[in-house]
């Protein structure tokens, strides 16, 4: 913004400007889906809750007919996968805050995310187990 | 900000929600005798100690992300209304845990 008598000056080059994406080269995108999931969360993390703890008792024969059920099983797995990317997401930042050094933080953040993608499919394969090959 | 500190750290508790949730997930995938052994774990005093704990940091997390989403649309930042609406988010995150607490313990009541 030029103000009266003074012209701001940008450090940032052209080049740099148009492609928007700053010095990580990620742009807004870790925002954007951060926000993206947390949106998703709300009413999946509700639904979840509120399915759950109306069930008549937590026994396998109840359980698995609940997550045998197409819909359950669509959300459950939509439920895993978000929370596990929105999880993902928030201890990457909160590891770049605070780990210090450049090969301690670069090994907690692959270990967090191969652990995420690990807990993601996890949860996905049980949910198809089950839902698949329906009550037992 | 005390408020966004408790936010990241809850956040955490939930990550290891999760971790709990996919756990009882394969075990439910188990079959019956394996889902059996996870809730005899589950329903040790331990156990129901980190269900509480993250049953409080989900009703915060939900409450104050929420408010977060609020404020990228660039409302209610005026340091009066972040005030106001600190208090809002303990009351509400407050009373949601007191309800997903209730309905906890009464599915508590029927586990195996």
């Amino acid at each position: 913004m030029a103000r009266r008598g003074v012209r701001a000056v940008s450090l940032r080059s052209p080049l740099g400007q148009v492609l928007g994406t700053g010095s990580a080269r990620q742009g807004v995108h870790h925002w954007w889906v951060q926000r993206l999931t947390s949106i998703a969360l709300v009413p999946l993390s509700i639904w979840f809750l509120v399915s759950l703890l109306s069930l008549p008792s937590l026994d396998h024969w109840v359980v698995s007919a609940w997550m045998a059920h197409s819909v359950t099983a669509l959300l459950l797995i939509l439920l895993v996968l978000v929370a596990a990317w929105h999880s993902q997401l928030g201890l990457q930042v909160i590891v770049e805050d605070y780990v210090r050094g450049n090969g301690a933080r670069t090994l907690t953040l692959v270990a967090i995310t191969f652990a995420h993608v690990l807990l993601g499919a996890a949860g996905v394969l049980a949910v198809l187990k089950v839902a698949l090959r329906g009550v037992q | 900000m005390v408020t966004s500190i408790l936010n990241r750290f809850t956040g955490v508790a939930l990550s290891a929600g999760l971790l709990l949730l996919v756990y009882w997930l394969t075990a439910v995938a188990g079959g019956a005798q394996t889902q059996l052994r996870a809730a005899r774990l589950l329903s040790l005093p331990v156990a129901k100690l980190v269900f509480a704990g993250i049953i409080v940091a989900f009703s915060y997390h939900l409450v104050a992300g929420i408010r977060h989403l609020i404020w990228d649309t660039g409302r209610g930042l005026e340091r009066n209304q972040a005030r106001r609406s600190a208090w809002l988010i303990a009351a509400v995150s407050v009373a949601l845990m007191l309800i997903i607490g209730y309905g906890a313990w009464h599915a508590g009541a029927s586990a195996p």
